[in-house]
């Protein structure tokens, strides 16, 4: 993928080459899609603990007087709802209503704010973030080359990190803290990407290793398994979570991913809203919806989705779901009204396979309190 | 378990069992390894004539769908039903009770174009220094 310049490693290369990690170029980082099985991955992760190394993800600050100011002029949720110890997720959109990243904004302090940005939209954000800060008192810096990040997911999650980080298992969840660990300037957050309880790292490079082998040696006796990017898309889709570049991009807005409770049209003026406010009250011609195989089949992304016989989108993630054993994807329907329950078909290698319409996420953990 | 070192090999990884003109077929270990976690496998139908080298059969793991070739022509004669209906027994046992297909071939000479277990573990190595990530 990467031509020109070569593909970055995370602190953690040699680890994962050390645990069997089997390692693909993610969008111009090394990074293991799996270790043993993308299976076995999914079944710690859902019943115990996995361990993620998302180093690749970005961190951005955003310090001054502006600085909420400025968030909420690029955010489309409300960041003024969190004050210092909590985090939010959010949708930077742009000005014709597409979203340019979705992001983890946690509030430090009153003027002091950390962003959490996608691995391959890291430098486009920083870009747009400076663009929007023209005239605001507010100093943005990208961290990104001096964090590492390890993702502790599970039920088992907080047992494990309480015997690190006995404080951040108060963290509700959504809260963010920080801290020092190893003597080092740290940050933790009670969020993930796998829809089930569990804790993010944000670590100087430096102790990532460490963290990251203390994790692995104290969880042993909980079952601990080092997770790969395989075993984290699967996790993200049964739980309802979007990848932006495949799910989400610049062209589709909030509203049509299926995520309007994330736009607040009532916080005052913010970049793109005058768009999605008119797709509030004209409502949308497509929509990101969720599809259920009925027989056997693995969907992938890219195949089509028929209602009576005609193609009305196609898929942009789908994936065997373990926990739901069955073929499961989300695209952008033409139809942005359909109803669970209503018989779709998906093409997948010239068969057209019986599929329904379902409500996302696809799967709701017991382990996670609703509304938290 | 079939012993693999009396199997024929392709290089997309499928191996042959020929017994007069008598062929079971299934993925090498080395390939379900590679595969990992299959979820899916889409046997061809009995009764349908394939021609050597011909795709017939898909497996698919959690990320990724291979198509498996047919490495003699013939007429398909049984499809396992054990591994469309539990797919991981052809990471259990790729040479035995995860065979995929059956068939009668019409010219088992076509057979000595393949490889056999020697020139399949060579060939592994071959491919395994050029590194495929």
């Amino acid at each position: 993928m990467s031509t020109s310049t070569a593909a970055r490693r995370t602190a953690l290369y040699e680890s994962h080459k050390r645990l069997g990690g089997k390692i693909v170029d993610f969008h111009g980082w090394e990074l293991p899609v799996q270790y043993e099985s993308i299976i076995k991955e999914h079944e710690a992760t859902r019943n115990r603990i996995g361990l993620f190394d998302v180093s690749h993800m970005g961190q951005v600050f955003a310090t001054g007087p502006d600085a909420l100011p400025f968030l909420q002029k690029v955010n489309e949720n409300d960041i003024s709802k969190i004050g210092p110890g909590k985090a939010i997720y959010s949708h930077l959109g742009n000005e014709k209503g597409g979203v340019v990243d979705d992001v983890i904004v946690s509030c430090l302090a009153k003027d002091r704010y950390l962003i959490v940005v996608n691995a391959a939209t890291a430098d486009k954000d920083f870009a747009w973030f400076q663009k929007n800060a023209q005239g605001l008192r507010v100093t943005l810096e990208n961290k990104s080359d001096h964090y590492g990040m390890i993702a502790v997911q599970g039920p088992k999650a907080a047992e494990l990190v309480a015997l690190l980080a006995p404080k951040a298992v108060e963290l509700p969840r959504f809260g963010a803290m920080e801290l020092e660990l190893h003597g080092q300037p740290s940050f933790i957050t009670r969020t993930g990407y796998t829809g089930e309880d569990g804790v993010e790292f944000i670590v100087p490079n430096e102790i990532v290793v460490r963290v990251w082998e203390d994790l692995l040696a104290q969880g042993q006796s909980y079952g601990v398994a080092p997770c790969g990017l395989g075993a984290r898309d699967v996790l993200r889709l049964e739980a309802g979570y979007l990848l932006y570049g495949q799910d989400l991009d610049d062209e589709h807005s909030t509203y049509e991913a299926n995520y309007g409770w994330v736009v607040k049209l009532d916080k005052g003026d913010f970049i793109g809203k005058s768009v999605l406010a008119k797709q509030k009250t004209e409502g949308i011609t497509r929509k990101l919806t969720g599809i259920k195989l009925l027989e056997r089949g693995v969907p992938r992304a890219a195949a089509p989705v028929l209602l009576d016989g005609k193609e009305i989108g196609k898929l942009c993630s789908a994936t065997y779901s373990p926990t739901l054993q069955a073929g499961i994807g989300t695209g952008y329907l033409d139809q942005p009204n359909l109803a669970p329950g209503t018989k779709v078909a998906v093409t997948l290698h010239g068969r057209e396979v019986p599929a329904e319409v379902v409500k996302t996420p696809f799967y709701v953990s017991p382990n996670l309190k609703k509304g938290a | 378990m079939l012993d693999p070192k009396k199997l024929k090999f392709l290089k997309s990884h499928e191996w042959l069992n020929l017994e007069g003109s008598d062929a079971t077929v299934g993925i090498s270990d080395h390939a379900q390894k590679e595969i990992t976690d299959v979820v899916f496998v889409e046997p061809p139908k009995v009764g349908r004539k394939v021609k050597q080298g011909e795709a017939c059969c898909v497996v698919e793991s959690v990320k990724a769908a291979f198509d498996i070739y047919a490495p003699v022509s013939g007429e398909i004669t049984a499809a396992n039903a054990d591994v469309v209906k539990d797919p991981s027994i052809v990471n259990a046992e790729a040479f035995g009770k995860g065979w995929l297909f059956k068939l009668k071939a019409s010219d088992p000479a076509e057979a000595g174009k393949l490889m056999d277990h020697a020139a399949y573990e060579a060939f592994l190595k071959t491919e395994a220094a050029h590194g495929s990530h």
